[in-house]
């Protein structure tokens, strides 16, 4: 069981490559994800495709805190979309999808889409 | 008579009071059952002659009351250019010049007054002139232009006024006046004698107690007609002013005169209508004269035997006849003659009875010589009701205080708290009663602003709108302003002006706590004054304060989380995740050389070319991971970054001025390149541009910009606050005919004024607005120093010059910013390939699948206004 779960993560860089409270974006299985980091170095990931601007740009928004909820703004139009759960703050009908991550010895990895 | 005949009215005169009394008449619905005919004298309709100083900024038609020339009322007739000569009361007709007659049914006079030209021999001399029309203004234009000094006789209101024009025209000015002290009418000995050291500190001269004795021609008329022509009239032009009791005369090419006013009576005298003792057509509290048919009102008219010289007075006179001659029983009782003006930059106001000539009263007097300060209060002798008073140099508690005269409320335990230095003008805890008129140009109590933000009005600018309270001499702005908040708070509303949910602070204030701090990092801001972790409100807000302040770069690590969507890659985003590059061009100038480069690079690495609406170039279409190789290219061929990303400089678009127009009077070009390079790169609340123009004719649509400069004779025109965008506006005149070193001084202070106090995306325009006095209080800061800032906003600009590096070339040095710009931190070797293009008109343009970004497709539910300006989002 471990087993499988380890070989459907795939490392995508060091922790320090991602500062604090900014994105990344990796291939994962030919798809853009969005990697961010918090200031309390929890990791997240999300589709990197802003699903109003349709365009692969979530990864270069600015991260911040709304109420307790970490998000992302798209650099595009700006719309919030929370880290933990992809929904948009300003409307819970559209959300992008999220991935499962790790940080395993200083490596993030990221796993498969959540459903 | 049938009985549907309509009746006539013949106006006499189109100044401001028969333009109201005009506009009365329709609104009222006389010209339902009249006709209404109107004979002005002067070339054009009525306009704004209480606005006539700034002729010489706005031009005839931004003060033109009727710009088209005609009323929209058909049943109303306007004659310009077309003088009454008499009236036979009898047949109840009037005569033009020209010999026509017409028949009226009721004649209104509204001949205004004319100014009074004593009768000093010299008088009649070539520039000599009267304040009054803007021909007069023409006029004096034209004669400053190779004047060297001038002198205005008389020292009170308008005098002053005029003084102020000549002193801009850039003529050396004098003002001599009869009295012991300036403004005798308006203000007291102590506040005259703080006026004139006001004045003086300007560079004006002011010769109070000496009477004119006559006017000297040049040197010119006394050889060829020996002092006097045959009719014994004095020729050419003015050379000096003799002084009574004083040996030398004063030297000057010309003189106004500004000793005061005399109603324009002489067709009512001629008529044989009473007048008043000291002038005007006498009238009764409906403002009819001694004949059932004729009425007065304005400056010409004198009700109960007193006439006026405001134009509030005049408003009501007009009101009160256009009432009558529906069968109203309105009446004139009497007006406040009440004033605030701002005379050369120095505030000036009187009030109730300002000389305390009430029996017993007591006066209560602050003065301030360093600061040029002095109020007076006068008091009823039991200390419980406020008179009148005076201010000088400080009369921001005006608004407070005319209405607490007018009201007669009881004053407060302290009444001195209301004119120490630290009053705001607020006035404290003081409430005013609802019927206290606040506005006296418009009428406007406390109670009708209150009304008028229970019918919705959510801002003192919407107030305004609907009320028009502050909208004329706008003396009563503040106190207004101040009424609408106090009264929001009754209500438990709040203006919330807190910077987002992380931040309880305005900009402003953040910016002072930033710079007291001494903070470096966000994240010490936070700690100290926020709560959470920040948002794309806040962060790039501090990031702008952060850049302003240290000038550091805005890649550098500890604050590159901060920055925007462009700020962060130094580059445009597109709509398809890709970026646009812009290169500076200064002042739109470029070489063959220069195009040759930009060309090449968009060859190569396939990008779109466009001209800009700023001057330059752009090139689309560059992915993330080129945006390095591309300056690369451009720093090497000395491109700097043009900031196009940035909340800060972007061009200073020029004209190609006096190089090579034929019209041209300045090197507007250089000054542009100079300007551009000096304020390049310096981050503001929001994007600045500006513009140099080579003449008026404004080419560079300088005037659109948050800065424009326009080319004089004598040096440049400094305008602030234009616009364009969503809400366009007009750059206002900062300063006139400055040297390139002033102009510099003005704008190192107003951009960094700017840079301090405004709000988070607020452009120069709306900044100016919503500061209490708007740009008079920018002209006072920028150019009069009041605040004694002005070095100290200089040296920030110094530390921004001096501190200057291009951040394009910085980064290319530095690998750790370089690493950033990757497409995938896992696979930098493949290029997106959400990224695709499509070609139009043999370039690249982005291939986004589902059409425009913003129009958010049906199935996500997406509520995205389509086509809104999207404020927040901006670049
Ligand atoms: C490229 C350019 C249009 C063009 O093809 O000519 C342009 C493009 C954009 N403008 Fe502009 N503006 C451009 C000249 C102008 C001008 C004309 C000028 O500068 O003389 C104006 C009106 C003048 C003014 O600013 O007062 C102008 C008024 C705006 C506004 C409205 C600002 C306002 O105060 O209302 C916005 C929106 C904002 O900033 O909030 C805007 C925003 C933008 C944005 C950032 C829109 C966006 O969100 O993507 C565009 C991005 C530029 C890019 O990707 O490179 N752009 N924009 C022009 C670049 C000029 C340059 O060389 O830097
Ligand atoms: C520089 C300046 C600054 C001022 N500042 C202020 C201020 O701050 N506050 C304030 O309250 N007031 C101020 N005033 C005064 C204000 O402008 C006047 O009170 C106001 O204009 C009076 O309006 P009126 O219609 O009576 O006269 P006017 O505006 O002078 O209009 C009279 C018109 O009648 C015309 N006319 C005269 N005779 C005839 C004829 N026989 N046939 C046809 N037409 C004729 C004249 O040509 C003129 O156009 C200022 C005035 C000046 C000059
Ligand atoms: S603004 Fe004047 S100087 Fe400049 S191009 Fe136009 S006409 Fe020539
Ligand atoms: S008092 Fe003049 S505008 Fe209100």
């Amino acid at each position: 069981m471990t087993q499988t779960q380890t070989q459907t993560y795939i490392s995508v860089c060091r922790l320090d490559d991602i500062d604090p409270e900014t994105g990344i974006a990796a291939l994962v299985r030919g798809e853009a994800v969005a990697v961010f980091r918090t200031l309390d170095d929890r990791v997240f990931a999300l589709s990197n495709f802003d699903p109003y601007g349709h365009a692969s740009v979530l990864a270069r928004g600015i991260v911040g805190t709304r109420g307790e909820v970490p998000f992302v703004a798209s650099p595009l139009l700006k719309q919030p979309f929370a880290l933990e759960t992809g929904l948009c703050l300003d409307d819970p009908s559209v959300s992008v999808p999220t991935y499962e991550v790790e940080v395993v010895d200083g490596e993030v990895r990221i796993g498969a889409q959540r459903a | 008579m049938s009985p549907h005949l309509r009746k006539k009215v013949v106006v006499v005169g189109h100044g401001m009071v028969g333009h109201r009394f005009v506009t009365a008449a329709i609104e009222r619905g006389l010209t339902e059952t009249h006709d209404i005919v109107v004979f002005g004298e002067e070339p054009r309709p009525a306009y704004d002659r209480v606005a006539l100083t700034s002729f010489f900024e706005v031009g005839a038609e931004a003060l033109s009351f009727l710009p088209s020339g005609a009323y929209e009322d058909p049943r109303v007739t306007l004659r310009t250019g077309t003088t009454v000569v008499e009236i036979d009361a009898a047949a109840q007709t009037v005569m033009l010049a020209d010999g026509e007659e017409m028949a009226y049914d009721e004649l209104v006079l509204a001949t205004g007054a004319a100014p009074f030209v004593p009768p000093v021999p010299g008088a009649e001399l070539g520039n000599v002139f009267v304040y009054r029309t803007i021909e007069d203004l023409e006029a004096i234009r034209e004669a400053a232009k190779t004047a060297k000094a001038g002198a205005v006789i008389g020292g009170g209101l308008l005098g002053l006024e005029a003084a102020n024009a000549l002193h801009q025209l850039g003529v050396e000015t004098h003002v001599v006046e009869l009295a012991p002290r300036l403004m005798a009418v308006q203000v007291d000995d102590a506040g005259g004698a703080t006026l004139k050291r006001h004045i003086e500190k300007l560079g004006l001269t002011v010769h109070t107690g000496v009477m004119t004795e006559s006017i000297s021609p040049d040197a010119l008329a006394d050889i060829s007609v020996v002092d006097e022509d045959e009719s014994g009239v004095l020729d050419g032009n003015v050379s000096a002013l003799k002084f009574k009791d004083v040996e030398e005369p004063l030297a000057v090419d010309m003189v106004v005169f500004s000793a005061g006013i005399r109603p324009r009576d002489a067709l009512a005298r001629a008529a044989g209508l009473d007048l008043a003792e000291r002038g005007g057509v006498l009238v009764d509290e409906q403002c009819r004269s001694s004949d059932p048919h004729v009425w007065a009102i304005g400056e010409c008219a004198a009700p109960g035997g007193k006439m006026y010289g405001l134009v509030a007075p005049g408003y009501d006179m007009a009101e009160v006849v256009a009432d009558a001659l529906l069968g109203g029983a309105g009446t004139f009782t009497g007006a406040d003659m009440s004033t605030k003006l701002k005379l050369l930059g120095v505030d000036v106001a009187s009030f109730g009875d300002a000389h305390g000539t009430t029996d017993e009263c007591l006066e209560l007097t602050y003065s301030d010589a360093v600061t040029g300060v002095y109020k007076k209060l006068v008091i009823s002798e039991d200390g419980t009701r406020l008179l009148g008073g005076v201010l000088v140099g400080d009369a921001s508690a005006y608004g407070l205080l005319r209405p607490m005269v007018a009201s007669g409320m009881a004053l407060p335990e302290n009444p001195e708290e209301l004119i120490l230095p630290q009053s705001t003008g607020g006035g404290g805890g003081i409430q005013l009663p609802p019927e206290a008129q606040i506005c006296s140009c418009n009428n406007v109590t406390r109670g009708d602003i209150e009304a008028a933000v229970d019918n919705g009005c959510e801002s003192a600018a919407e107030v305004t709108k609907t009320t028009k309270a502050g909208s004329t001499c706008g003396s009563c702005k503040v106190q207004v302003k101040k009424i609408v908040e106090d009264y929001f708070t009754a209500q438990g509303k709040t203006v919330d002006t807190s910077l987002c949910e992380h931040f309880s602070m305005t900009r402003a204030e953040l910016f002072d706590v930033v710079l007291i701090h001494g903070y470096k990092t966000f994240d010490q801001i936070i700690e100290a004054h926020g709560t959470g972790r920040g948002c794309d409100l806040c962060k790039p807000a501090v990031a702008s304060i952060l850049a302003s302040q240290l000038n550091g770069h805005v890649l550098a690590k500890e604050n590159r989380k901060l920055q925007d969507t462009n700020d962060a890659y130094l580059a445009n985003l597109q709509k398809n995740g890709s970026y646009s590059v812009v290169p500076r061009i200064p002042g739109g100038e470029i070489t063959p050389e220069g195009l040759i480069v930009i060309g090449e690079v968009a060859k190569e690495f396939g990008l779109y070319t466009k001209i800009t609406g700023g001057q330059r170039i752009d090139m689309f279409g560059a992915r993330m991971e080129d945006l390095p190789a591309i300056w690369k290219r451009l720093v090497d061929a000395g491109f700097e970054s043009g900031h196009a990303y940035g909340k800060s400089l972007r061009t200073v678009k020029s004209c190609v001025g006096s190089t090579w127009c034929r019209y041209g009077v300045q090197d507007s070009v250089g000054l542009a390149i100079m300007l551009e390079t000096r304020y390049r790169g310096l981050r503001s609340p929001h994007k600045l541009k500006g513009g140099v123009s080579g003449c008026a004719r404004e080419c560079a649509e300088a005037r659109g910009k948050d800065f424009g400069v326009i080319a004089t004779e004598k040096g440049w025109n400094l305008y602030v606050g234009g616009n364009g965008g969503a809400i366009p506006a007009h750059a206002q005149l900062l300063a006139g005919d400055l040297t390139t070193e002033e102009l510099v001084r003005y704008l190192d202070r107003f951009l960094m004024y700017y840079v301090r106090t405004a709000d988070r995306l607020q452009r120069t325009s709306t900044w100016i607005d919503s500061l209490d006095g708007g740009l008079d209080r920018v002209r006072e800061v920028v150019v009069d120093d009041v605040l004694g800032l002005g070095t100290e906003l200089e040296a920030a600009m110094a530390r921004h010059t001096e501190t200057y590096f291009d951040e394009w070339k910085a980064t290319l040095e530095d690998p750790e910013k370089l690493r950033r710009f990757v497409s995938f931190v896992n696979a930098p070797e493949i290029p997106d390939p959400n990224i695709s293009f499509g070609s139009t008109r043999g370039q690249i343009v982005p291939d986004v699948a589902d059409g425009p970004a913003v129009v958010g497709p049906v199935g996500l539910g997406a509520t995205i206004p389509v086509g809104a300006p999207n404020l927040e989002e901006s670049r």
